[in-house]
Protein backbone atom coordinates (compact mmCIF):
# COMPACT_ATOMS: atom_id res chain seq x y z
CA UNK A 1 0.00 0.00 0.00
CA UNK A 2 2.66 2.27 0.85
CA UNK A 3 4.46 1.91 -2.14
CA UNK A 4 1.75 2.49 -4.25
CA UNK A 5 0.55 5.66 -2.48
CA UNK A 6 4.31 6.97 -3.20
CA UNK A 7 4.12 6.13 -6.41
CA UNK A 8 0.99 8.14 -7.09
CA UNK A 9 2.63 10.93 -5.45
CA UNK A 10 5.71 10.68 -7.76
CA UNK A 11 3.44 10.29 -10.42
CA UNK A 12 1.66 13.54 -9.91
CA UNK A 13 4.90 15.10 -9.51
CA UNK A 14 6.10 14.15 -12.51
CA UNK A 15 3.17 14.85 -14.37
CA UNK A 16 2.88 18.28 -12.82
CA UNK A 17 6.57 18.67 -14.10
CA UNK A 18 6.23 17.15 -17.29
CA UNK A 19 3.24 19.80 -17.92
CA UNK A 20 5.11 22.71 -17.38
CA UNK A 21 7.74 21.56 -19.74
CA UNK A 22 5.32 20.91 -22.52
CA UNK A 23 3.79 24.22 -21.69
CA UNK A 24 7.45 25.85 -22.07
CA UNK A 25 8.00 23.74 -25.44
CA UNK A 26 4.85 24.98 -27.11
CA UNK A 27 5.75 28.76 -25.95
CA UNK A 28 9.20 28.39 -27.03
CA UNK A 29 7.80 26.67 -30.34
CA UNK A 30 5.58 29.75 -30.71
CA UNK A 31 7.57 32.71 -30.28
CA UNK A 32 10.32 30.73 -32.49
CA UNK A 33 7.56 30.37 -35.01
CA UNK A 34 6.68 33.96 -35.18
CA UNK A 35 10.21 35.09 -34.85
CA UNK A 36 11.40 32.74 -37.68
CA UNK A 37 9.27 35.64 -40.03
CA UNK A 38 11.42 38.22 -38.79
CA UNK A 39 14.47 36.41 -39.08
CA UNK A 40 13.77 35.89 -42.78
CA UNK A 41 13.28 38.67 -43.79
CA UNK A 42 16.60 39.74 -42.31
CA UNK A 43 18.34 36.38 -43.89
CA UNK A 44 16.81 37.20 -47.16
CA UNK A 45 17.99 41.03 -47.04
CA UNK A 46 21.46 40.19 -45.66
CA UNK A 47 21.46 37.72 -48.91
CA UNK A 48 20.49 39.60 -51.85
CA UNK A 49 22.59 42.81 -50.34
CA UNK A 50 25.91 40.56 -50.09
CA UNK A 51 25.17 39.25 -53.36
CA UNK A 52 24.85 42.73 -54.73
CA UNK A 53 27.41 44.39 -53.18
CA UNK A 54 30.05 44.22 -55.89
CA UNK A 55 28.58 46.51 -58.04
CA UNK A 56 29.75 49.25 -55.56
CA UNK A 57 32.69 47.76 -53.77
CA UNK A 58 34.51 45.12 -56.24
CA UNK A 59 36.89 46.95 -58.80
CA UNK A 60 36.44 43.82 -60.89
CA UNK A 61 32.95 44.15 -61.35
CA UNK A 62 33.08 47.35 -61.45
CA UNK A 63 35.09 47.51 -64.38
CA UNK A 64 31.92 46.24 -66.35
CA UNK A 65 28.80 47.30 -63.85
CA UNK A 66 28.83 50.10 -61.69
CA UNK A 67 26.17 52.67 -60.75
CA UNK A 68 27.26 55.39 -63.20
CA UNK A 69 27.59 52.62 -66.27
CA UNK A 70 24.05 51.19 -65.13
CA UNK A 71 22.68 54.65 -66.49
CA UNK A 72 25.22 56.00 -69.11
CA UNK A 73 24.13 53.19 -71.76
CA UNK A 74 20.58 52.43 -72.81
CA UNK A 75 20.95 49.09 -74.03
CA UNK A 76 20.64 45.78 -71.79
CA UNK A 77 22.57 43.36 -73.38
CA UNK A 78 25.05 41.10 -70.53
CA UNK A 79 26.19 38.60 -73.32
CA UNK A 80 28.04 40.18 -75.26
CA UNK A 81 31.94 40.94 -75.65
CA UNK A 82 31.36 44.08 -74.39
CA UNK A 83 28.22 43.50 -71.73
CA UNK A 84 26.02 46.62 -71.02
CA UNK A 85 23.88 46.45 -68.67
CA UNK A 86 21.38 49.82 -68.83
CA UNK A 87 19.12 49.87 -66.07
CA UNK A 88 17.07 52.90 -68.43
CA UNK A 89 15.38 50.56 -70.69
CA UNK A 90 14.30 48.28 -67.32
CA UNK A 91 13.32 50.72 -65.08
CA UNK A 92 10.77 52.48 -67.79
CA UNK A 93 9.97 48.77 -69.01
CA UNK A 94 8.77 47.63 -65.68
CA UNK A 95 6.96 51.33 -65.23
CA UNK A 96 4.70 51.08 -68.81
CA UNK A 97 3.56 48.09 -67.93
CA UNK A 98 3.12 48.59 -63.80
CA UNK A 99 1.00 51.75 -65.42
CA UNK A 100 -0.93 50.30 -67.58
CA UNK A 101 -2.03 47.81 -65.27
CA UNK A 102 -2.93 50.26 -62.75
CA UNK A 103 -4.74 52.35 -65.08
CA UNK A 104 -6.79 49.55 -65.40
CA UNK A 105 -7.37 47.92 -62.13
CA UNK A 106 -7.61 51.20 -60.26
CA UNK A 107 -10.93 52.14 -61.58
CA UNK A 108 -12.37 48.69 -62.06
CA UNK A 109 -11.60 47.55 -58.53
CA UNK A 110 -12.61 50.78 -56.80
CA UNK A 111 -15.90 51.23 -58.82
CA UNK A 112 -16.75 47.39 -58.40
CA UNK A 113 -16.35 47.93 -54.70
CA UNK A 114 -18.91 50.72 -54.45
CA UNK A 115 -21.32 49.09 -56.62
CA UNK A 116 -21.13 45.97 -54.42
CA UNK A 117 -20.97 47.71 -50.85
CA UNK A 118 -23.39 50.53 -51.99
CA UNK A 119 -25.71 50.07 -54.43
CA UNK A 120 -25.93 45.98 -55.28
CA UNK A 121 -28.53 44.07 -54.22
CA UNK A 122 -27.67 40.69 -52.02
CA UNK A 123 -28.22 38.37 -54.74
CA UNK A 124 -25.74 39.99 -57.02
CA UNK A 125 -23.33 40.50 -54.12
CA UNK A 126 -23.23 36.95 -53.50
CA UNK A 127 -21.87 36.33 -57.36
CA UNK A 128 -18.96 39.23 -57.46
CA UNK A 129 -17.74 38.87 -54.28
CA UNK A 130 -16.81 34.84 -55.10
CA UNK A 131 -15.65 36.17 -58.49
CA UNK A 132 -13.08 38.12 -57.25
CA UNK A 133 -11.79 35.45 -54.98
CA UNK A 134 -11.66 32.96 -57.97
CA UNK A 135 -9.71 35.60 -59.84
CA UNK A 136 -7.31 35.81 -57.32
CA UNK A 137 -7.15 32.12 -57.06
CA UNK A 138 -5.73 32.04 -60.36
CA UNK A 139 -1.66 30.80 -60.82
CA UNK A 140 -0.30 33.68 -62.60
CA UNK A 141 1.49 30.78 -64.54
CA UNK A 142 -2.17 30.47 -66.22
CA UNK A 143 -2.68 34.27 -66.22
CA UNK A 144 0.45 34.83 -68.40
CA UNK A 145 -0.37 32.16 -70.73
CA UNK A 146 -3.78 33.13 -71.34
CA UNK A 147 -2.11 36.49 -72.42
CA UNK A 148 0.35 35.08 -74.10
CA UNK A 149 -2.02 32.59 -76.31
CA UNK A 150 -5.40 34.47 -76.44
CA UNK A 151 -5.41 38.08 -75.08
CA UNK A 152 -2.34 38.94 -76.94
CA UNK A 153 -3.93 37.99 -80.88
CA UNK A 154 -7.31 39.51 -79.62
CA UNK A 155 -5.27 43.10 -78.93
CA UNK A 156 -3.76 42.65 -82.30
CA UNK A 157 -6.93 42.26 -84.16
CA UNK A 158 -7.94 45.47 -82.18
CA UNK A 159 -4.92 47.51 -82.45
CA UNK A 160 -2.93 46.38 -85.39
CA UNK A 161 0.75 46.36 -83.97
CA UNK A 162 3.78 44.63 -85.16
CA UNK A 163 4.92 43.31 -82.01
CA UNK A 164 2.04 40.70 -80.52
CA UNK A 165 3.63 40.70 -77.09
CA UNK A 166 3.99 43.95 -75.55
CA UNK A 167 3.39 46.33 -72.69
CA UNK A 168 -0.13 46.55 -72.65
CA UNK A 169 -0.49 42.63 -73.49
CA UNK A 170 0.97 42.08 -70.15
CA UNK A 171 -0.39 45.22 -68.37
CA UNK A 172 -3.68 44.17 -69.00
CA UNK A 173 -2.71 40.52 -67.94
CA UNK A 174 -1.41 41.65 -64.99
CA UNK A 175 -4.05 44.01 -64.15
CA UNK A 176 -6.09 40.62 -63.46
CA UNK A 177 -3.49 39.76 -60.59
CA UNK A 178 -3.95 43.04 -59.00
CA UNK A 179 -7.79 43.90 -59.54
CA UNK A 180 -8.89 41.10 -56.59
CA UNK A 181 -5.67 42.61 -54.49
CA UNK A 182 -7.07 46.06 -54.79
CA UNK A 183 -11.32 44.84 -54.63
CA UNK A 184 -11.24 43.06 -51.34
CA UNK A 185 -9.19 46.22 -49.27
CA UNK A 186 -11.28 48.45 -50.92
CA UNK A 187 -14.51 46.62 -50.36
CA UNK A 188 -13.52 45.97 -46.95
CA UNK A 189 -12.60 49.54 -45.54
CA UNK A 190 -16.41 51.01 -47.62
CA UNK A 191 -17.62 48.29 -45.82
CA UNK A 192 -16.36 49.29 -42.52
CA UNK A 193 -17.78 52.92 -42.94
CA UNK A 194 -20.15 53.63 -39.73
CA UNK A 195 -24.12 53.58 -40.71
CA UNK A 196 -25.05 56.35 -38.32
CA UNK A 197 -22.49 58.43 -41.10
CA UNK A 198 -24.57 57.14 -44.24
CA UNK A 199 -27.92 57.38 -42.32
CA UNK A 200 -26.81 60.69 -41.64
CA UNK A 201 -26.20 61.92 -45.23
CA UNK A 202 -29.37 60.17 -45.89
CA UNK A 203 -31.37 62.18 -43.35
CA UNK A 204 -30.09 65.36 -44.66
CA UNK A 205 -31.63 64.56 -48.15
CA UNK A 206 -28.45 63.67 -50.30
CA UNK A 207 -29.46 60.62 -52.67
CA UNK A 208 -27.97 57.31 -52.85
CA UNK A 209 -25.15 57.84 -55.36
CA UNK A 210 -24.11 61.43 -53.51
CA UNK A 211 -24.11 59.34 -50.09
CA UNK A 212 -21.72 56.85 -51.79
CA UNK A 213 -19.21 59.20 -53.66
CA UNK A 214 -18.81 62.39 -51.11
CA UNK A 215 -19.13 60.56 -47.36
CA UNK A 216 -18.52 56.56 -48.07
CA UNK A 217 -16.16 57.06 -50.56
CA UNK A 218 -13.60 59.76 -48.64
CA UNK A 219 -14.08 57.90 -45.09
CA UNK A 220 -12.60 54.98 -46.61
CA UNK A 221 -10.28 56.44 -48.64
CA UNK A 222 -7.56 55.28 -46.59
CA UNK A 223 -8.46 51.70 -46.93
CA UNK A 224 -8.64 52.21 -50.93
CA UNK A 225 -5.31 53.90 -51.18
CA UNK A 226 -3.70 51.02 -49.14
CA UNK A 227 -5.11 48.30 -51.07
CA UNK A 228 -3.75 50.56 -54.27
CA UNK A 229 -0.60 50.56 -52.62
CA UNK A 230 -0.35 46.53 -52.22
CA UNK A 231 -1.77 46.29 -55.56
CA UNK A 232 1.67 48.36 -56.92
CA UNK A 233 3.88 46.70 -55.10
CA UNK A 234 1.95 43.23 -56.32
CA UNK A 235 2.26 44.60 -60.16
CA UNK A 236 5.81 45.11 -59.52
CA UNK A 237 7.00 42.24 -58.51
CA UNK A 238 4.92 39.86 -60.26
CA UNK A 239 7.23 38.17 -62.69
CA UNK A 240 5.42 35.28 -64.35
CA UNK A 241 2.57 36.79 -65.79
CA UNK A 242 5.31 39.78 -67.27
CA UNK A 243 7.82 37.44 -68.54
CA UNK A 244 5.30 35.43 -70.72
CA UNK A 245 3.51 38.14 -72.02
CA UNK A 246 5.77 41.18 -72.39
CA UNK A 247 8.01 39.86 -75.11
CA UNK A 248 11.06 40.77 -72.61
CA UNK A 249 12.81 42.79 -75.27
CA UNK A 250 14.46 45.59 -73.75
CA UNK A 251 13.70 48.43 -76.14
CA UNK A 252 13.16 51.89 -74.90
CA UNK A 253 10.78 53.33 -76.18
CA UNK A 254 7.25 55.70 -74.57
CA UNK A 255 5.40 53.17 -77.44
CA UNK A 256 3.15 51.06 -74.69
CA UNK A 257 2.89 48.93 -78.16
CA UNK A 258 6.35 47.99 -77.75
CA UNK A 259 7.29 45.07 -76.25
CA UNK A 260 9.67 45.43 -72.72
CA UNK A 261 11.53 43.91 -70.82
CA UNK A 262 10.93 44.72 -66.90
CA UNK A 263 13.09 44.15 -63.65
CA UNK A 264 11.38 41.36 -62.70
CA UNK A 265 11.44 39.69 -65.68
CA UNK A 266 14.95 40.17 -66.02
CA UNK A 267 15.99 38.40 -62.87
CA UNK A 268 13.25 35.24 -63.62
CA UNK A 269 15.24 34.93 -67.15
CA UNK A 270 19.09 35.37 -66.82
CA UNK A 271 19.59 34.14 -63.02
CA UNK A 272 19.13 30.14 -64.12
CA UNK A 273 22.27 29.94 -66.00
CA UNK A 274 24.48 32.84 -64.96
CA UNK A 275 28.11 32.20 -63.81
CA UNK A 276 28.09 32.35 -59.81
CA UNK A 277 29.73 35.24 -58.87
CA UNK A 278 30.14 36.99 -61.85
CA UNK A 279 29.65 40.62 -62.75
CA UNK A 280 26.30 39.44 -64.42
CA UNK A 281 25.18 37.60 -61.37
CA UNK A 282 26.04 40.72 -58.69
CA UNK A 283 23.98 43.04 -61.47
CA UNK A 284 21.03 40.89 -60.84
CA UNK A 285 21.10 40.94 -57.35
CA UNK A 286 21.67 44.69 -57.11
CA UNK A 287 18.08 44.78 -59.71
CA UNK A 288 16.45 42.18 -56.84
CA UNK A 289 18.16 44.39 -54.18
CA UNK A 290 16.16 47.56 -55.52
CA UNK A 291 12.81 45.84 -56.19
CA UNK A 292 13.64 45.23 -52.96
CA UNK A 293 14.21 49.00 -51.32
CA UNK A 294 11.49 50.08 -53.46
CA UNK A 295 8.62 47.98 -52.37
CA UNK A 296 9.95 48.35 -48.76
CA UNK A 297 9.68 52.27 -49.46
CA UNK A 298 6.21 52.17 -51.29
CA UNK A 299 4.65 49.91 -48.47
CA UNK A 300 6.56 52.91 -45.80
CA UNK A 301 4.87 55.52 -47.57
CA UNK A 302 1.69 53.73 -47.76
CA UNK A 303 1.66 53.43 -43.76
CA UNK A 304 2.88 56.89 -43.21
CA UNK A 305 -0.47 58.19 -45.70
CA UNK A 306 -2.85 56.29 -44.54
CA UNK A 307 -2.20 57.12 -40.84
CA UNK A 308 -2.29 61.01 -41.84
CA UNK A 309 -5.34 60.33 -43.67
CA UNK A 310 -7.02 58.56 -40.90
CA UNK A 311 -5.64 61.10 -38.21
CA UNK A 312 -6.85 64.34 -40.44
CA UNK A 313 -10.34 62.52 -41.33
CA UNK A 314 -10.75 61.69 -37.44
CA UNK A 315 -10.37 65.51 -36.57
CA UNK A 316 -12.94 66.32 -39.08
CA UNK A 317 -15.56 64.26 -37.75
CA UNK B 1 12.82 -4.86 -16.24
CA UNK B 2 10.12 -4.28 -19.13
CA UNK B 3 12.29 -0.97 -19.45
CA UNK B 4 15.61 -3.28 -19.61
CA UNK B 5 13.89 -4.96 -22.45
CA UNK B 6 12.57 -2.27 -24.86
CA UNK B 7 16.06 -0.78 -24.88
CA UNK B 8 18.07 -3.81 -25.67
CA UNK B 9 15.59 -3.76 -28.64
CA UNK B 10 16.69 -0.34 -29.31
CA UNK B 11 20.54 -1.28 -29.20
CA UNK B 12 19.74 -4.21 -31.57
CA UNK B 13 17.68 -2.40 -34.23
CA UNK B 14 20.56 0.57 -33.97
CA UNK B 15 23.30 -2.03 -34.44
CA UNK B 16 21.94 -3.57 -37.47
CA UNK B 17 20.83 -0.16 -38.76
CA UNK B 18 24.64 0.75 -38.74
CA UNK B 19 26.16 -2.03 -39.52
CA UNK B 20 24.16 -2.34 -42.86
CA UNK B 21 25.08 1.53 -43.36
CA UNK B 22 28.86 0.03 -43.42
CA UNK B 23 28.52 -2.53 -45.21
CA UNK B 24 26.81 -0.08 -47.55
CA UNK B 25 29.85 1.33 -48.29
CA UNK B 26 32.06 -0.69 -50.28
CA UNK B 27 29.34 -1.10 -53.19
CA UNK B 28 30.09 3.25 -53.78
CA UNK B 29 33.61 2.26 -53.38
CA UNK B 30 34.06 1.13 -57.37
CA UNK B 31 36.66 2.86 -59.45
CA UNK B 32 34.64 5.92 -61.12
CA UNK B 33 35.01 7.94 -64.27
CA UNK B 34 34.76 11.54 -64.46
CA UNK B 35 33.07 13.17 -67.36
CA UNK B 36 33.36 16.94 -66.91
CA UNK B 37 32.89 19.62 -69.80
CA UNK B 38 29.75 21.64 -71.32
CA UNK B 39 26.99 22.82 -70.16
CA UNK B 40 25.12 21.78 -73.22
CA UNK B 41 26.26 18.34 -73.09
CA UNK B 42 25.61 18.31 -69.30
CA UNK B 43 21.76 16.30 -69.91
CA UNK B 44 23.16 14.09 -72.21
CA UNK B 45 26.13 13.02 -70.50
CA UNK B 46 24.11 12.19 -67.36
CA UNK B 47 21.41 10.24 -68.97
CA UNK B 48 24.16 8.43 -70.91
CA UNK B 49 25.82 8.00 -66.91
CA UNK B 50 22.22 7.02 -65.06
CA UNK B 51 21.98 4.28 -68.03
CA UNK B 52 25.16 2.63 -68.30
CA UNK B 53 25.64 2.54 -64.31
CA UNK B 54 22.39 0.68 -64.20
CA UNK B 55 23.44 -1.69 -66.41
CA UNK B 56 26.77 -1.93 -65.33
CA UNK B 57 26.67 -2.26 -61.14
CA UNK B 58 29.59 -1.76 -60.15
CA UNK B 59 31.29 1.12 -62.03
CA UNK B 60 30.43 4.90 -61.23
CA UNK B 61 30.63 7.83 -63.52
CA UNK B 62 30.63 11.48 -62.31
CA UNK B 63 29.38 13.84 -64.51
CA UNK B 64 29.99 17.51 -64.14
CA UNK B 65 30.00 20.58 -66.59
CA UNK B 66 31.27 24.15 -66.02
CA UNK B 67 31.38 24.51 -69.57
CA UNK B 68 33.80 23.54 -72.68
CA UNK B 69 36.59 25.75 -71.51
CA UNK B 70 36.83 24.32 -68.00
CA UNK B 71 36.77 20.64 -69.37
CA UNK B 72 39.13 21.04 -71.55
CA UNK B 73 41.40 22.64 -68.99
CA UNK B 74 40.56 20.11 -66.69
CA UNK B 75 41.54 17.24 -69.38
CA UNK B 76 45.00 19.56 -69.31
CA UNK B 77 45.45 19.35 -65.97
CA UNK B 78 44.61 16.04 -65.66
CA UNK B 79 40.93 17.02 -63.60
CA UNK B 80 39.05 14.97 -65.46
CA UNK B 81 39.52 11.67 -67.68
CA UNK B 82 36.58 12.38 -70.32
CA UNK B 83 36.24 16.13 -71.02
CA UNK B 84 32.51 16.91 -73.15
CA UNK B 85 33.19 20.02 -75.41
CA UNK B 86 30.57 21.33 -78.05
CA UNK B 87 33.65 22.90 -79.93
CA UNK B 88 36.85 21.85 -81.26
CA UNK B 89 39.73 22.07 -79.18
CA UNK B 90 41.64 24.96 -80.04
CA UNK B 91 45.56 24.57 -81.26
CA UNK B 92 46.38 26.33 -78.34
CA UNK B 93 44.49 23.89 -76.25
CA UNK B 94 46.06 20.64 -77.58
CA UNK B 95 49.82 22.30 -77.92
CA UNK B 96 49.24 22.94 -74.14
CA UNK B 97 48.25 19.11 -73.42
CA UNK B 98 51.00 18.12 -75.83
CA UNK B 99 53.67 19.95 -73.59
CA UNK B 100 51.90 18.12 -70.78
CA UNK B 101 51.19 14.61 -71.46
CA UNK B 102 52.97 14.76 -74.96
CA UNK B 103 49.75 13.70 -76.63
CA UNK B 104 47.83 15.79 -79.19
CA UNK B 105 44.55 14.32 -77.28
CA UNK B 106 41.80 11.89 -79.04
CA UNK B 107 38.41 13.66 -80.41
CA UNK B 108 35.58 11.32 -80.33
CA UNK B 109 32.12 13.42 -81.88
CA UNK B 110 29.61 11.62 -80.09
CA UNK B 111 26.45 13.33 -81.00
CA UNK B 112 25.21 16.17 -83.61
CA UNK B 113 23.26 19.06 -82.53
CA UNK B 114 21.13 21.22 -85.31
CA UNK B 115 19.27 24.22 -84.71
CA UNK B 116 16.34 24.96 -86.29
CA UNK B 117 14.51 28.08 -87.57
CA UNK B 118 10.23 28.51 -87.49
CA UNK B 119 8.69 30.79 -89.35
CA UNK B 120 4.38 31.39 -89.45
CA UNK B 121 3.08 29.06 -91.74
CA UNK B 122 1.44 31.91 -93.84
CA UNK B 123 4.97 33.54 -94.21
CA UNK B 124 6.06 33.22 -97.96
CA UNK B 125 9.47 33.17 -97.25
CA UNK B 126 10.77 29.22 -97.02
CA UNK B 127 14.31 29.64 -97.35
CA UNK B 128 16.99 32.51 -96.00
CA UNK B 129 20.63 32.42 -96.33
CA UNK B 130 23.24 32.68 -93.21
CA UNK B 131 23.61 36.05 -94.42
CA UNK B 132 20.29 37.10 -94.33
CA UNK B 133 19.51 35.39 -91.04
CA UNK B 134 22.32 37.50 -89.42
CA UNK B 135 21.11 40.55 -90.82
CA UNK B 136 17.64 40.12 -89.73
CA UNK B 137 18.85 38.76 -86.06
CA UNK B 138 21.08 41.93 -85.70
CA UNK B 139 18.36 44.25 -86.77
CA UNK B 140 19.81 45.97 -90.29
CA UNK B 141 17.26 43.65 -92.02
CA UNK B 142 13.77 45.02 -90.59
CA UNK B 143 11.45 44.01 -93.10
CA UNK B 144 10.57 41.19 -94.64
CA UNK B 145 9.86 42.61 -98.06
CA UNK B 146 14.01 42.83 -97.96
CA UNK B 147 14.29 38.92 -98.31
CA UNK B 148 11.62 38.44 -100.76
CA UNK B 149 8.10 38.54 -98.82
CA UNK B 150 5.62 40.57 -98.00
CA UNK B 151 5.88 44.57 -96.87
CA UNK B 152 5.81 43.68 -93.06
CA UNK B 153 7.88 44.17 -89.91
CA UNK B 154 10.09 41.02 -89.33
CA UNK B 155 9.09 40.14 -85.33
CA UNK B 156 12.05 38.86 -83.87
CA UNK B 157 11.98 36.07 -81.45
CA UNK B 158 14.68 34.13 -79.45
CA UNK B 159 15.91 32.01 -76.20
CA UNK B 160 16.78 33.78 -73.18
CA UNK B 161 20.49 35.18 -72.70
CA UNK B 162 21.26 32.17 -70.05
CA UNK B 163 20.30 29.15 -72.86
CA UNK B 164 23.22 27.70 -74.66
CA UNK B 165 21.02 27.87 -77.89
CA UNK B 166 21.73 31.73 -77.53
CA UNK B 167 25.58 32.06 -77.26
CA UNK B 168 25.30 28.85 -79.88
CA UNK B 169 23.31 30.97 -82.06
CA UNK B 170 25.44 33.99 -81.04
CA UNK B 171 28.60 33.16 -82.21
CA UNK B 172 27.76 30.31 -85.30
CA UNK B 173 24.97 32.59 -87.02
CA UNK B 174 25.46 36.19 -86.10
CA UNK B 175 29.33 35.46 -85.83
CA UNK B 176 29.65 37.09 -82.57
CA UNK B 177 27.69 40.31 -83.09
CA UNK B 178 24.85 41.21 -80.58
CA UNK B 179 21.35 40.44 -80.93
CA UNK B 180 19.00 43.17 -82.26
CA UNK B 181 17.43 44.81 -78.93
CA UNK B 182 13.93 44.14 -81.08
CA UNK B 183 14.43 40.66 -80.15
CA UNK B 184 11.81 39.54 -77.90
CA UNK B 185 13.15 36.79 -75.65
CA UNK B 186 10.65 33.60 -74.50
CA UNK B 187 11.48 31.20 -71.58
CA UNK B 188 11.81 28.06 -73.86
CA UNK B 189 11.86 26.91 -77.31
CA UNK B 190 7.81 25.55 -76.56
CA UNK B 191 6.90 29.61 -75.79
CA UNK B 192 8.22 30.32 -79.18
CA UNK B 193 6.54 27.64 -81.42
CA UNK B 194 3.62 28.88 -79.79
CA UNK B 195 4.23 32.78 -80.65
CA UNK B 196 5.07 32.21 -83.56
CA UNK B 197 1.92 30.06 -84.50
CA UNK B 198 -0.06 33.43 -83.65
CA UNK B 199 2.09 35.59 -85.07
CA UNK B 200 2.49 35.54 -88.79
CA UNK B 201 5.71 38.06 -89.41
CA UNK B 202 7.41 36.13 -86.39
CA UNK B 203 11.05 34.28 -86.79
CA UNK B 204 12.45 32.36 -83.87
CA UNK B 205 15.59 29.90 -83.29
CA UNK B 206 15.11 26.70 -81.09
CA UNK B 207 15.82 23.06 -80.80
CA UNK B 208 13.75 20.50 -82.88
CA UNK B 209 9.95 21.48 -82.12
CA UNK B 210 6.59 21.08 -84.30
CA UNK B 211 3.23 22.71 -83.66
CA UNK B 212 0.26 23.93 -85.96
CA UNK B 213 0.63 27.06 -87.89
CA UNK B 214 4.67 26.86 -87.87
CA UNK B 215 7.11 25.25 -90.20
CA UNK B 216 10.65 25.45 -90.56
CA UNK B 217 12.47 27.85 -92.49
CA UNK B 218 15.15 26.13 -94.67
CA UNK B 219 18.67 27.32 -94.47
CA UNK B 220 21.31 28.31 -97.09
CA UNK B 221 25.05 28.49 -96.40
CA UNK B 222 24.81 31.22 -99.07
CA UNK B 223 23.28 32.22 -102.20
CA UNK B 224 24.30 29.49 -104.69
CA UNK B 225 23.59 26.49 -102.64
CA UNK B 226 20.23 24.85 -101.99
CA UNK B 227 18.39 25.44 -98.86
CA UNK B 228 18.43 22.37 -96.54
CA UNK B 229 15.34 21.80 -93.57
CA UNK B 230 16.65 20.44 -90.48
CA UNK B 231 16.33 16.90 -90.55
CA UNK B 232 18.28 13.93 -89.28
CA UNK B 233 19.35 13.49 -93.62
CA UNK B 234 20.67 16.35 -93.47
CA UNK B 235 22.30 17.23 -90.32
CA UNK B 236 23.96 14.07 -90.74
CA UNK B 237 25.09 14.84 -93.86
CA UNK B 238 26.11 17.95 -92.74
CA UNK B 239 24.44 20.01 -95.57
CA UNK B 240 22.26 21.72 -93.07
CA UNK B 241 24.49 24.85 -92.51
CA UNK B 242 23.67 25.78 -88.61
CA UNK B 243 24.89 22.40 -87.05
CA UNK B 244 27.73 21.36 -85.09
CA UNK B 245 29.54 18.10 -83.33
CA UNK B 246 29.27 17.34 -79.97
CA UNK B 247 32.80 15.85 -78.84
CA UNK B 248 34.15 13.67 -76.79
CA UNK B 249 37.52 13.98 -75.50
CA UNK B 250 40.75 12.04 -73.79
CA UNK B 251 44.12 12.83 -73.23
CA UNK B 252 45.34 8.70 -74.58
CA UNK B 253 43.74 5.92 -76.63
CA UNK B 254 40.54 4.36 -74.33
CA UNK B 255 41.78 1.65 -72.30
CA UNK B 256 39.60 -1.20 -69.73
CA UNK B 257 36.21 0.65 -68.45
CA UNK B 258 36.91 3.63 -70.73
CA UNK B 259 37.17 2.11 -73.59
CA UNK B 260 33.63 -0.03 -72.55
CA UNK B 261 32.05 3.27 -71.66
CA UNK B 262 33.35 4.97 -75.21
CA UNK B 263 31.95 1.90 -77.22
CA UNK B 264 28.81 1.73 -75.62
CA UNK B 265 28.15 5.45 -76.17
CA UNK B 266 28.63 5.00 -80.18
CA UNK B 267 26.61 2.10 -79.90
CA UNK B 268 23.29 1.83 -81.29
CA UNK B 269 22.08 1.67 -77.82
CA UNK B 270 24.03 4.84 -76.82
CA UNK B 271 23.18 6.62 -79.71
CA UNK B 272 19.36 6.28 -79.05
CA UNK B 273 19.90 8.29 -76.07
CA UNK B 274 21.25 11.31 -78.20
CA UNK B 275 18.36 11.02 -80.08
CA UNK B 276 15.87 10.95 -77.03
CA UNK B 277 17.86 14.08 -75.03
CA UNK B 278 17.22 16.18 -78.77
CA UNK B 279 20.50 15.80 -80.75
CA UNK B 280 20.99 14.02 -83.68
CA UNK B 281 23.11 10.42 -83.98
CA UNK B 282 26.60 10.49 -85.27
CA UNK B 283 25.88 7.33 -86.89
Amino acid sequence: MEITEKKSQLESISLKKRFRLSEYIIEKIIFLSSFLAILGVVLIFVFVFREALPVLTNPEVKKEASLKLFFSTTIWQPVSDLPRYGFIPIIVGTLKVVLVALFISIPVSVGAAIYTSEFAPLRIKEYIKPAAEILAGIPSVVLGFFALMVMASFFQGIFHYTMRLNALNAGVALSFAIIPVIYSIAEDSLNSVPRSLKEASLALGANRWQTASRVSLSVAMPGILAGIILGLGRAVGETMIVLMASGNASILSANIFDSVRTMSATIAAELGEVVNGSAHYSVLFFIGASLFVFTLLINSLAHLTVGRLQRKLAGKI
Amino acid sequence: MKKLHTNQIRLVVLTILVLSLVTCFPVYAGKSITIKGSDTMLILGQRWAEVYMNQNPGVVIQVTGGGSGVGIAALINGGTEICQASRPMKSSEVDKLKERFNSTGIEIPVARDGLSLYLNEENKISELTLDQLKGIYTGQITNWKEVGGDDAKIVLYGRENSSGTYVYFKDNVLKGADFSAQTQTLPGTGAIVNAISKDKDGIGYGGAAYAKGVKYCKVKKDAQTPGYEPTLENVKSGNYPISRYLFWYLRNKPTGGTKKLVDWVLSEQGQQIVNKVGYFPVK
